[in-house]
């Protein structure tokens, strides 16, 4: 079944490829400069994969995609829209066959190094897809660098903040979101004492959501500098002990089969008070009895900081890349170019109320959006991640480890030191404690 | 074969002519194809169709397992790059990693695997046939009770496993919100790799019992019913006519029923996979979910998932040559 499946579209992607090359076979032989010079002349079909939410977000980019053509009207852009859970494992299989592949590909900012390792996505230093980059904001442009080269374009940005229920505040009696994690051992305890059936928080086991307390303690995954992995480190012992204590103390027992969905279910039914969430969520918050037509009731804050003093968050997000072996490079560049400009990014802000990643984007009609407004400020708290190909291989141990952790099979100590070996098997040449 | 052998001159009726040099391999395709081309060409596409996508697969994939190969160093010719492959052949070093315990995963998955396929098999076979006995009885709405029945297996496995999952959900699932209402402290059904492992099998047993039961049904009503009479009218006891006459009537069914549903329980990927999700331990992975991680989380691990691979085959075709040879003398 999966092979008749293949084979097809395989076939498919076989007659997609030749009509493509066959649109800009010419256009090909032209050299860069003259099409530098003269983007009208760029002609052809390019393939955009999206992996925004099909139902809600992509209209928005479908939208842009005609102004794209009218703009361009020799370029034809064949727009696939591709689950974002599988759209890795898609992509590289593609990309590395040469069938199929599309030309410009949305990528979440975590697989930048990877993609770019494996010489599937291509420089864009010096193309015409980069443009105006002193206006990005220095956040998500870091997320595109590879090794000293520029492999995407940024197109929207989010990172983990607190969202919180207002009202369970107010009934609790808290003034303010906390600040520390252990503020936010208190409040819960307070929260659970004060307003009954409501628990403080939803840990989310998933390991994404543990990097707010790693960083607030100053832990990461690696060192790639010092070539040394860090996750067992006093200062990851340490995070990890204080996420072991928020769970046992303050979490709603978390469904591990069902984590996410029952995190949104509790928080937007009013059953916990405050999540470790990103702006991604509030679309289906706002869906929920507790805050459906009460927007106001929904709190913006900063992640809890650690014994630091910092409140750090990972960048998330999304950019663009351009498939390196694409028949069509100057329309694939033109087209993340103008994705990416302030005025596309002004569209999909007011329309999908994601945030945009040019400091000129951020309008006073584009920060009339709660959620927006909301995070902005947040965004100041958010860093990069460790920047190695090998970051979506680490986090299937870490994950591992970390739920044995929660489920109390293995000590924190133990957990981190089986993660260590895991991530010492993954990455050559990087030193185990 | 006969046929060939026909053409040739019976012994015995002249006198044999000294008996040639054996012909050479040409020569013998040759006479081959000359007298049975009509066979070859019937066959051709099968053996074309399975050369394609069985014996292609199986033996690049073969190849693999003897290499490094991984993402980051098979060739790649994307655009302007152009890079050679740079794995190289390790002989049987991943099998050894593997086999030894090195590797530290295969054993733990192994046992696992062999403890879900065992305890899948059994229990699906006993309660199959148990269903198949009450349904080869004559009652009222037999039909619509089969129907029922059978429903498990109409269903897509994927939509069932989901079902459950939403049943099984500790927080908003059905299943709690019934023992809850009896007063019944809440369960985490889902929530430790022990409950994790009943889960599966339980989910797995419900979606396996169907096929069990339509072809214990079958085996059933090909045993003649003159047998039970004449059993009933030896003053055979209903246990003494199970153990006497039904087990062994049925034992040609079982036999393939039980081999099977072994070798699809022992490579069940979807249950596993959708019912338990990422937030695993890793501890209730099979050797298949196991070999997927490998071949399909981050860089992949091409020589590793297909090691995975060829030993999962490997194991399959040893239980299932020992399992037939088992069964042979006792069928004779």
């Amino acid at each position: 079944m999966r092979r008749g499946i293949s084979a097809v579209a395989m076939a498919a992607a076989i007659v997609l490829g030749v009509t493509a090359c066959g649109g800009s076979g010419s256009d090909d032989k032209n050299d860069k400069g003259s099409a530098a010079k003269d983007p009208a002349a760029v002609s052809g079909t390019i393939t955009y994969w999206d992996t925004s939410d099909a139902k809600n977000e992509a209209p928005t980019y479908q939208a842009l995609i005609k102004d794209f053509e009218a703009k361009y009207p020799h370029i034809k852009v064949n727009y696939q829209n591709v689950d974002f859970t599988t759209v890795e494992q898609k992509f590289k299989a593609a990309a590395q066959s040469g069938k199929g592949a599309p030309d410009v590909v949305r990528t979440d900012v975590g697989l930048i190094p990877e993609y770019a390792s494996l010489h599937y996505i291509a420089p864009l230093d010096g193309t015409t897809a980069l443009s105006d980059t002193q206006d990005f904001v220095a956040g998500p442009m870091d997320t595109t660098k590879y090794e000293g080269k520029t492999y995407g374009v940024p197109s929207v940005t989010d990172t983990l903040g607190l969202l919180y229920n207002k009202d369970i505040f107010a009934k609790a009696g808290i003034a303010a979101p906390p600040t520390t994690w252990d503020e936010l051992i208190a409040d819960s305890a307070t929260i659970k004492a004060k307003v009954p059936g409501v628990e403080g928080t939803y840990v989310n086991p998933d390991s994404y959501f543990l990097f707010p307390v790693l960083f607030g303690e100053g832990a990461d995954l690696a060192d790639p500098a010092a070539k040394k992995v860090t996750i067992n480190s006093p200062e990851a012992v340490k995070a990890v002990t204080e996420a072991k204590k928020i769970y046992d103390t303050s979490s709603l027992k978390v469904d591990f089969a069902s984590a996410y969905d029952n995190m949104q279910t509790s928080f937007k039914t009013g059953k916990v008070a405050m999540l470790v969430q990103g702006p991604w969520s509030v679309g289906d918050d706002l869906t929920g009895s507790a805050f459906q037509g009460k927007e106001a009731n929904l709190g913006y804050a900063p992640v809890p900081a650690g014994s630091t003093g910092k409140a750090l968050a990972p960048t998330g997000g999304h950019d663009l890349a351009v498939y390196q072996g694409s028949g069509n490079l100057d329309a694939a560049y033109l087209f993340t170019q103008f994705m990416t400009s302030s005025a596309s990014q002004q569209t999909i802000a007011l329309k999908n109320g994601t945030l945009p990643t040019r400091t000129s984007a951020y309008t006073a009609e584009v920060l009339k959006n709660q959620t927006i407004a909301g995070f902005k400020p947040i965004m100041d708290t958010a860093r990069p991640r460790v920047a190695l190909p090998q970051v979506g291989s680490l986090f299937t141990p870490l994950q591992q480890e970390y739920i044995k952790i929660l489920q109390g099979k293995s000590s924190v100590q133990d957990g981190l030191d089986a993660a260590a070996k895991e991530f010492g098997k993954l990455l050559p040449g990087y030193t185990v404690q | 074969m006969t046929t060939a052998t026909m053409d040739e001159p019976a012994p015995g009726t002249a006198a044999r002519p000294p008996r040639e040099p054996r012909p050479g391999l040409m020569t013998s395709i040759r006479r081959s194809w000359d007298r049975h081309w009509y066979a070859w060409a019937m066959v051709a596409p099968v053996v074309i169709v399975l050369a394609v996508l069985v014996f292609y697969p199986l033996g690049y994939g073969t190849y693999l397992s003897l290499t490094n190969a991984n993402e980051t160093n098979v060739a790649k010719n994307i655009g302007p790059v152009h890079i050679g492959a740079t794995y190289h052949w390790v002989g049987l070093h991943n099998y050894w990693q593997v086999l030894s315990g090195k590797d530290g995963d295969f054993y733990p998955r192994f046992e696992w695997t062999v403890v879900w396929t065992v305890c899948c098999v059994a229990v699906t076979y006993a309660i199959g046939l148990a269903m198949a006995m009450l349904l080869n009885r004559r009652v009222k709405f037999r039909l619509f009770y089969r129907l029922c029945l059978i429903l498990p297996w109409a269903v897509p496995a994927f939509i069932g496993v989901f079902a459950w999952r939403l049943m099984l959900n500790s927080q908003y699932g059905v299943f709690n919100d019934i023992i809850t209402s009896f007063g019944l402290p809440a369960q985490d059904w889902l929530g430790t790799p022990l409950s994790q492992k009943i889960a599966v099998i339980m989910v797995n047993i419900w979606v396996g019992v169907p096929f069990m039961m339509v072809a214990l049904l079958g085996g059933l009503q090909s045993i003649p019913g003159e047998l039970y009479e004449a059993a009933e009218m030896d003053g055979a006891s209903p246990l003494q006519r199970f153990t006497n006459v039904t087990v062994p009537g049925l034992r040609p069914v079982t036999s393939t029923v039980v081999l099977l549903s072994t070798v699809w329980t022992f490579n069940m990927f979807a249950i596993i996979y959708l019912l338990l999700g990422n937030n695993t331990t890793g501890d209730t992975d099979i050797l298949v979910t196991y070999a997927y991680e490998k071949a399909f989380t981050g860089v992949s691990d091409y020589s590793g998932a297909a090691t995975y691979g060829i030993v999962i085959l490997l194991i399959l075709v040893a239980f299932s040559t020992f399992y037939r040879r088992q069964l042979k003398p006792e069928q004779a």
